[in-house]
């Protein structure tokens, strides 16, 4: 007997979910090693966890809210991804559309009171969309790797913001903190509930992956995206139009990003800062490998993976075990997922030896 | 122009240019070493900060300063291992493979330096590699205080550039590896394994990268910091295609880095009144960028670059 590999054509449904759930739950109980060289009962560190998440209507509102900026990157990863276009640069292109919110909704501009949010939106979509056509740009002219050139922007990005919120965008009555201006009163959204957190944002998020779900299932462009995702020189020979399909999909995998941090400054924050993110475009990769790649699956993905951040914050709280260990799950939910779609890819089959 | 005269003719500015360039030139190498192979590993930002950790705790908890380097070229040659398992074995993507590993060793480092040191609020110091003044050559002017009075991880590292130049280019092991990440087909009909030779590439590469890490807490600062690294790591990766995937060009390349590096910490003191910091602190960044997009068109990638190998496998 031996283990032979046959490669599958497609993977169903099914499969495909239950090789997510495994990743969680694998990275999960991985971290259990840790917790006990920490010093503490794992079953107890998991219930503290659960019951930090999702244990009362604050709890499940805080991880409401978190969930939300990553449905958005989330998203973002994923439409890239679809097309094999490398976007790691999420997190700058958060930034950028937190930027453009506060240039545009804290009064620099006179702007009727019911267009400010749809403009804050506009601008925030624009600007981060940007910053991910510029790569896909340079790597249709000159050929130049997306995936590094994304990486480094980040860095370029965060210092840009911590310029500007040193300097001229720097809200002189905020006691010296190096924050922005604040966001006009009509440029903020509203909370969901009176008294919790979770606000708008949330809405926008599960909107754009209804939207992004359509586009992938019904449109031209949502067929373009998968042949060149595929197979680049056949979509071209079959005359698809790859690099105007590129820089769309370019534009809205950046502007999701950049919805993302409209929605931190316009839902939660109120301001800009250089502390905005805590690797929400980090995590959207994980995020949309863990959906699968899947829009709808996205959004699942986002609220565990906000679970495990709210849950561990709660946790490391009651029980000292550093909060670092959510950072931790999240890095082994995308190996296991990885290492799941072996699974998608290839059936594993006992073969007698007559056979071979 | 004075200013920049000023700055150039200083032995200080040449030998912080070396300084900073001396864990970019591990990084490349490693990177470097791992590509040539035909497998790309984006773990190195994650690396770079587990062998920062495990070196700096090492000596921490008592080890004496190479054995620090060893215990951070072991994390990273972990990591590595991890990452050629998925990559080589499995044939995963080389791509979410190596971001998975850089927030896995990320943030298994920070894990454990928070559960190592819980109390501490400010980060302890261990006593780092000293320079060494090599006797005489460290008195010549100028080129002494530049050169001569680097500290023996620096050395290793320069060493290190000659010791992989010379394994690829004329050694077997060498041919092999080149032509396992061009031509892998023509090694395994040669009866040498394809899988076996990138798995030993990419951990050797990871373990070179991890020094990078080391070097940082243990040569140029005496302490760990959170979110020291700091894109060092994609930077390497930027600085292999400018090298063309030579340890020659590598070498240089860092090198030119750190002068930029450095030059931009002085231009900063001089006229930092007038600028912003963070438009110096932007600028190695944007170089690197700039450095790619440049040669991006000529880049001769090695052929094999991301394709996984499985044992008799037609073109």
């Amino acid at each position: 007997m031996s283990l032979r590999l046959d490669p599958r054509e497609h993977a169903p449904l099914s499969l495909r979910l239950l090789v997510s759930l495994l990743a969680g739950l694998t990275a999960l109980l991985l971290v259990a090693v840790p917790v006990m060289a920490a010093g503490a009962n794992p079953f107890e560190a998991y219930l503290l966890m659960a019951q930090g998440a999702f244990g009362s209507m604050f709890a499940l509102s805080e991880t409401l809210n978190r969930a939300t900026p990553l449905i958005l990157t989330g998203l973002a990863a994923a439409v890239a991804f679809r097309a094999r276009l490398w976007n790691i640069g999420a997190e700058g292109q958060l930034y950028m559309g937190a930027l453009a919110a506060v240039l545009v909704g804290s009064g620099f501009l006179q702007l009727p009171a019911p267009l400010v949010i749809p403009a804050i939106m506009l601008a925030g979509f624009l600007a981060g969309g940007l910053m991910m056509v510029i790569p896909a740009m340079l790597k249709q002219r000159f050929g130049a790797d997306e995936v590094v050139i994304t990486l480094l922007l980040n860095f370029v990005v965060i210092l840009f913001i911590q310029m500007l919120i040193e300097g001229p965008l720097k809200d002189p009555l905020a006691m010296g903190w190096p924050q922005s201006v604040p966001l006009l009163a009509e440029a903020k959204f509203d909370k969901l509930i009176p008294r919790l957190r979770m606000h708008w944002g949330l809405i926008i998020g599960l909107v754009a992956a209804l939207i992004l779900w359509l586009m992938v299932k019904r449109t031209v462009l949502g067929f373009e995206i998968k042949a060149v995702g595929e197979n680049k020189a056949a979509a071209r020979f079959a005359g698809i139009p790859v690099d105007a399909t590129m820089l769309k999909v370019a534009l809205i995998s950046g502007g999701l990003a950049g919805l993302a941090g409209v929605g931190e400054v316009a839902g939660v924050k109120g301001y800009l800062s250089a502390d905005l993110s805590p690797g929400f475009g980090y995590s959207g990769i994980v995020v949309a490998m863990l959906a699968g790649l899947s829009p709808i699956g996205s959004v699942v993905a986002a609220v565990f993976i906000a679970a495990v951040f709210v849950g561990a914050d709660s946790m490391s709280r009651a029980t000292g075990i550093s909060n670092y260990l959510a950072d931790l799950v999240v890095a082994l939910s995308l190996l296991c997922v990885l290492v799941g779609s072996f699974f998608l890819r290839f059936r594993l089959r006992w073969q007698s030896r007559q056979e071979a | 122009m004075d200013i920049l005269l000023d700055i150039f003719a200083s032995a200080n500015f040449w030998a912080a240019a070396i300084r900073i360039a001396t864990p970019l030139i591990f990084g490349v190498l490693g990177a470097l070493i791992c590509e040539r192979a035909g497998v790309l590993n984006l773990g190195i930002e994650g690396i770079f900060v587990a062998g920062a950790m495990a070196g700096w705790l090492a000596v921490y908890l008592g080890a004496g300063l190479w054995g620090g380097v060893l215990i951070a070229a072991l994390a990273g040659a972990m990591f590595g291992l991890l990452h050629a398992f998925l990559t080589v074995i499995l044939g995963l993507s080389q791509h979410v493979s190596g971001i998975g590993i850089t927030l896995l060793a990320t943030s298994a480092s920070y894990f454990t330096y928070r559960t190592t040191l819980p109390d501490v609020s400010s980060p302890p110091r261990i006593a780092p590699f000293q320079p060494i003044a090599v006797p005489g050559l460290s008195e010549l002017p100028f080129i002494g205080p530049a050169l001569f009075q680097q500290t023996l991880f620096t050395w290793l590292a320069l060493a290190l550039v000659a010791v992989v130049a010379f394994v690829l280019y004329r050694t077997p092991l060498g041919l092999a590896i080149r032509a396992v990440g061009d031509n892998p087909a023509s090694v395994e009909a040669q009866g040498l394994s394809v899988r076996g030779l990138r798995i030993g590439a990419v951990v050797i590469g990871s373990a070179l990268m991890a020094l990078g890490g080391a070097f940082l807490t243990m040569s140029a600062f005496d302490a760990f910091f959170f979110g020291m690294v700091n894109g060092r790591g994609w930077i390497c990766i930027a600085l292999v295609v400018f090298a063309s995937w030579q340890p020659g060009k590598a070498l240089l390349g860092a090198l030119l880095f750190g002068a930029f590096d450095a030059f931009q910490i002085r231009l900063q003191a001089e006229i930092g009144q007038v600028v912003p910091g963070q438009v110096f602190l932007m600028l190695p960044y944007l170089l690197s960028i700039l450095a790619l997009v440049l040669v991006a068109r000529k880049a001769d990638y090695p052929r094999a670059l991301l394709q996984p190998w499985t044992k008799g496998q037609r073109h």
